[in-house]
């Protein structure tokens, strides 16, 4: 890592709360460009709601977040066309083929009609679904949608790559040959990777700097060798145990199930 | 301007990609067309008022369009639960743009399925009275369609769940249909009907096709006109409003 060059995310002392409770509670930390960083936590830490400020999907209560140099609140635009994302659950249409879903994502992302198909036609042999390009997307298992995905990400060419569990329920073929890629674009591209994982020696194997975040705060920041000297282990994953305890952490259910709760609270009706 | 082409264009090819949907939308107009044209029809005509499938049709057209841009919304609910709404919400484009290609192809869906119930009809006796104004009946029937399906994406970004969508429509889908003028003529009803149908925006709507196919209407065309001009500003205003405010 470049220690010169300017962070390409940034956060600094970010809190976001539903109603009166505090999700993100003054989180701080910085990804250096062209960096695989890895961002840890239990469940209910705090890491989703965290991706999403960086996404633009939630806005932060305060603090600031700056992506590729430009405000996450402020100039949500320019961030937008910084980053590709990779959500945990799909979000691909599934009665659109392939090659449509990409098409769509082109439009929208303002691709020059020009260069469109030549980027779609080299990222789907990328992902090795080039000839299932005219299947509907319902006909793909869920590894070849994560794929998809991947392809759509990448299509307008962002800066950062976010990947929220981007390896969860996928099996051990498809999840080393999708790190392959991801590591292959890393190297070639420079592109910053910002992924999150349940998988330690994921992280372990592939991240530069890892992050871990646990009851809104980031508890460490640094990389693997950094983290088991800090606190005396010798695998990650016992590092990750000494910094966030042992006990379960009930998550209230799913994101959308969140989303109704927090929706309640405010007396929505939503 | 390509923004809401690829969003429009998203809608017909899901719509066209689903049979069930488009027979399904269709059988219901055509079971009130037959069922009420052909039982009510005597009555209707020994009342001194002529033939009750020619009043009716423009009334079904309505109603179809009404029934499909208002089911529209449904769609965001799908986006929402099927993850692909996401997708919309991190681009760099204005909520605007993708709420208005969306209602733009529920909106289209809808005056091709009234379409078809106007073609249908000649096969039961039905004529315009005058062709030329068959462009204006096509206009009214586009603009009642964008303001339902930009109200009804506004519903579907309020709503997440399905039953709690169906419920919203079934509550406001019957009486805007019966309480509009669509199966009988308002010239006749009491005052209180009168008042009530003269609220619902729909009322107008089927008389504006009344007037454009039959030549015969009960507010004019001019009221029509501006009551359909006033309730599509409204209807979009409210749907772009409340798609803003969707968080992921």
């Amino acid at each position: 890592m470049n220690k010169r060059e300017e962070p390409i995310i940034e956060a600094l002392k970010v809190v976001k709360r539903f109603g009166d409770v505090t999700a993100v509670n003054g989180v701080t930390f910085s990804v250096a460009p062209g960096e695989i960083f890895a961002f840890l936590g239990p469940n209910g830490a705090g890491k989703s709601t965290t991706i999403k400020m960086l996404t633009t999907l939630l806005q932060p209560t305060s603090g600031t977040l700056k992506l590729a140099g430009h405000d996450v609140a402020k100039d949500q635009d320019a961030v937008r066309t910084s980053f590709g994302i990779v959500f945990q659950d799909p979000s691909v249409d599934d009665e659109l083929t392939a090659l449509e879903n990409m098409q769509l994502h082109g439009a929208m992302y303002g691709i020059p009609r020009a260069e469109l198909n030549g980027r779609i036609g080299e990222l789907l042999h990328l992902v090795e679904l080039w000839e299932r390009k005219d299947y509907r997307v319902k006909t793909f298992s869920g590894g070849m949608k994560r794929r998809l995905e991947i392809a759509r990400g990448l299509l307008h060419h962002p800066r950062i790559l976010f990947l929220d569990e981007p390896t969860l329920g996928l099996d051990t073929q498809t999840r080393n040959l999708m790190w392959d890629y991801v590591k292959r674009l890393s190297d070639k591209e420079g592109m910053t990777i910002f992924f999150s994982t349940h998988y330690l020696e994921e992280a372990e194997q592939i991240a530069e700097h890892i992050a871990i975040i646990d009851h809104g705060r980031i508890v460490a920041h640094g990389t693997t060798a950094q983290l088991k000297k800090q606190t005396n282990t010798t695998s990650l994953e016992a590092a990750y145990l000494a910094l966030t305890g042992k006990e379960l952490r009930d998550e209230p259910a799913s994101g959308k199930d969140q989303l109704r709760l927090r929706m309640r609270a405010r007396g929505g009706g939503r | 301007m390509r923004v809401i082409y690829a969003v429009w264009l998203r809608q017909i090819k899901r719509y066209f990609r689903s049979k069930s949907r488009i027979i399904g939308a269709i059988g219901q107009p055509l079971l009130f067309l037959l069922a009420l044209g052909y039982g009510l029809g005597s009555v209707y005509q020994r009342a001194g008022q002529g033939d009750y499938i020619t009043f009716l049709v423009p009334g079904i057209m309505a109603q179809t369009v009404l029934f499909s841009a208002v089911f529209f919304g449904i769609n965001i609910i799908f986006d929402k639960q099927f993850g692909f709404l996401k997708e919309t919400l991190v681009a760099p484009v204005s909520r605007l743009k993708i709420m208005l290609g969306g209602a733009l192809g529920g909106a289209t869906t809808s005056v091709l399925q009234g379409l078809i119930v106007f073609v249908i009809s000649f096969a039961l006796g039905f004529r315009p009275h005058d062709w030329l104004m068959v462009p204006v009946a096509l206009l009214v029937m586009v603009v009642l369609a964008v303001a339902l399906a930009s109200f009804s994406s506004g519903v579907g970004a309020i709503v997440n769940d399905f039953q709690g969508f169906q419920a919203i429509n079934q509550f406001l889908i019957f009486p805007l249909f019966f309480l509009s003028g669509s199966l009988y003529p308002l010239d006749t009803v009491p005052t209180a009907l009168k008042i009530i149908a003269a609220c619902n925006p729909i009322s107008y709507a089927v008389d504006a096709l009344r007037a454009t196919l039959l030549g015969q209407s009960h507010y004019g065309l001019g009221v029509d006109m501006i009551a359909l001009a006033i309730t599509v500003v409204v209807l979009v205003v409210f749907g772009v409003y409340e798609f803003r405010r969707i968080e992921a």
